[in-house]
């Protein structure tokens, strides 16, 4: 069964302890300036976000379909059944179409390291949830803003929550449907665009949308070499029959004379 | 005298380049992507992929366009500017190759598409692309060399295998350039109404036949200057005509399917966008509706300033899906450092002047 999270941003009192154990999780440096950048990067694979009097949580949603897992010319990104997204850094060349075609624009680069650059991102604790714990951030979090569980369950709770109190909340979960449905889901009080969520995304899941150029590439090679060899062959036939029709030389005529002279005598 | 005067301009210009060049390959080296680009996490392509890959690929395009019109066609008479067409891809894909070493995060790993596969990436495909007509290229460029040393065995094997490797050529190709535009439907939510739409493969595969005409004429007047030979003029303008039919089409399914998405109304609204969008389209329309004129058909410098015109029409096309496009939903605003600009002049630098090493020692443009 799928593993998710479920953020609850009404929950939420920004006090930070979910990227701080985070960053303990990953071995990354953790100090107060670290804290106030509100943006994800190498160093900093979760961020808490401040939209005036509300907190908002930034991490990779580990997609149903990753559009990271399907671009990635090696291979390096897997969906696993548990849910999250992993990364293989020792397949990765370092080409960042990942970044580039994120639609949360969630995976960041080492920028700074000459040597051996990684792409980092959250993978929802992968190991801690194999060995049946829940995610580093989920054990952190005082309130319970997150919780980690099977996506079903949470999907319920969402739910449940939304129709307890209809006012607390904007009536939708956030990660249900975008981009075909993500790991991490998200509740808010107030429209999701207001605490920094992107609301332009297609409700349908995004590596379609080159997979379906990429299969017809089969029919256009075949098509293609058939094509430019008959329009290969027609053309220089052109030739052969000028030649066949040219008033005859002191030269032995090749077998493709005799096939054209013959033919035209019939 | 003259001449002696432009040469040493040129050559301490050269130089300037390439010291320049040197210095921002030691900064992306021993100091990292961080140190000699602009790239954040918010903006992770850059120059070196909307000029380096995509331009280059795209100005290369003049090698598969010739190679079908001559040896697929059997349009002869373009035969005496074949050869500088196939080197001149040679040497984009090439540099193309020595781009993505810059760019890659870790180049050393070039290779890996080609065993850990992912058919359902574009990435895949590109890379696939790239190493395999390379190397058909290496081997269509090849007999020049072959001529050059007067080795007869391996001319006739190349001559042996010559037309299905022109066919393998062509497709590659094709595959080759739509694919760079399959690369940006993945961005449907990124990617600016005014170059995000199903057909950019389509567009990217007939505006590279645009473009590659149009270096063509472009490299050809050069030559014509630098090496004192006389102008191929009829062939221009026969390629003239065919660029001027094939900018026609192109801009119109732009607009119609402009038009059929709704997104014409983006083009006037006065943004950053828009104004980059209409250069783009007025230098391939002036370029069109000049070629249409017999006056301009008639005249070398006419011809080629109309090539000049489509090759910036097509730069800032690729620049547009690649980096204007991009901005505004990536919430980043993106400026090439110095040392980005230093290596692309000095890749194009070292481009111009194989070019010309090459024309000048191999039998380029004399061929039998």
């Amino acid at each position: 069964m799928a593993r998710a999270i479920l953020y609850d941003s009404t929950l939420c009192i920004g006090c930070r302890e979910c990227e701080k154990a985070c960053s303990a999780k990953w071995g990354l440096p953790y100090d107060d300036s670290i804290s106030k950048e509100e943006k994800l990067s190498a160093h900093k694979l979760t961020t808490i976000r401040t939209f005036g009097e509300r907190f908002s949580r930034k991490l990779c949603m580990n997609c149903n379909e990753p559009t990271c897992a399907s671009v990635c010319p090696v291979g390096a990104f897997t969906k696993t059944a548990l849910g999250p997204v992993v990364y293989d850094a020792e397949k990765c060349m370092g080409c960042r179409y990942c970044m580039e075609a994120c639609p949360f624009q969630v995976p960041t680069y080492e920028w700074d390291k000459p040597i051996a650059p990684r792409v980092r991102k959250c993978d929802m604790c992968f190991d801690r949830q194999t060995a049946g714990k829940v995610t580093a951030c989920t054990e952190a979090c005082p309130v319970q803003a997150t919780i980690n569980g099977e996506r079903d369950a949470l999907v319920a709770e969402a739910r449940k929550r939304l129709a307890d109190k209809p006012k607390d909340y904007y009536q939708k979960i956030y990660g249900l449907e975008e981009v075909g449905g993500t790991s991490v889901l998200m509740l808010s009080a107030v429209p999701f665009e207001q605490i920094g969520l992107n609301v332009n995304l297609p409700h349908t899941a995004l590596p379609p949308l080159t997979m379906q150029v990429l299969n017809m590439i089969p029919d256009i090679v075949a098509a293609g070499g058939v094509l430019l060899g008959g329009i290969f062959w027609l053309t220089h036939r052109k030739n052969a029959v000028a030649r066949a029709e040219r008033p005859a030389r002191a030269r032995t005529p090749g077998l493709a004379d005799e096939v054209l002279a013959s033919g035209r005598k019939r | 005298m003259m001449s002696r005067v432009h040469s040493y301009i040129w050559t301490a210009i050269f130089v300037l380049l390439m010291a320049a060049g040197g210095y921002a390959t030691i900064l992306r080296f021993v100091f990292g992507l961080g140190a000699a680009t602009n790239l954040t996490d918010q903006f992770p392509w850059g120059l070196w992929i909307g000029f380096d890959v995509l331009c280059g690929v795209g100005l290369a395009a003049g090698g598969f366009t010739l190679v079908a019109a001559v040896h697929i066609f059997n349009i002869e008479r373009y035969k005496p500017i074949l050869r500088p067409a196939i080197l001149t891809a040679f040497l984009g894909y090439l540099l193309v190759c020595a781009a993505l070493m810059f760019d890659l995060g870790r180049p050393w790993r070039i290779w890996h598409p080609l065993v850990m596969w992912n058919h359902h990436s574009v990435m895949f495909e590109v890379g696939w692309c790239v190493t395999l007509y390379t190397t058909v290229l290496a081997l269509e460029f090849s007999p020049v060399v072959f001529e050059k040393l007067g080795w007869k065995a391996p001319l006739d094997a190349i001559h042996a295998i010559s037309v299905p490797l022109m066919i393998l050529g062509v497709v590659l190709s094709t595959l080759h350039q739509s694919s760079l535009g399959t690369l940006y439907l993945i961005v449907p939510e990124k990617l600016h109404p005014l170059w995000y739409s199903p057909m950019l493969p389509f567009f990217f595969f007939i505006s590279s036949i645009a473009v590659g005409l149009a270096m063509t004429i472009f490299e050809s007047w050069h030559s014509s200057r630098a090496f004192g030979r006389q102008l191929e003029l009829p062939l221009l303008q026969g390629m003239g005509r065919v660029l001027a039919v094939i900018l026609s089409f192109y801009l119109v399914l732009r607009f119609a399917d402009l038009a059929q998405r709704g997104s014409l109304k983006y083009a006037t609204d006065g943004t950053v966008e828009s104004w980059l969008f209409l250069l783009e389209i007025g230098l391939m329309l002036l370029a069109a509706l000049l070629l249409f004129q017999n006056r301009i058909n008639q005249s070398p410098s006419a011809l080629y300033g109309c090539a000049v015109l489509t090759v910036f029409g097509f730069v800032t096309n690729r620049m547009n899906v690649s980096i204007t496009g991009i901005e505004r939903a990536s919430g980043a605003h993106y400026i090439p450092r110095w040392s980005e600009v230093a290596v692309t002049l000095a890749i194009v630098a070292f481009g111009f002047a194989v070019f010309r090493l090459a024309v000048k020692n191999l039998p380029i443009f004399s061929e039998a």
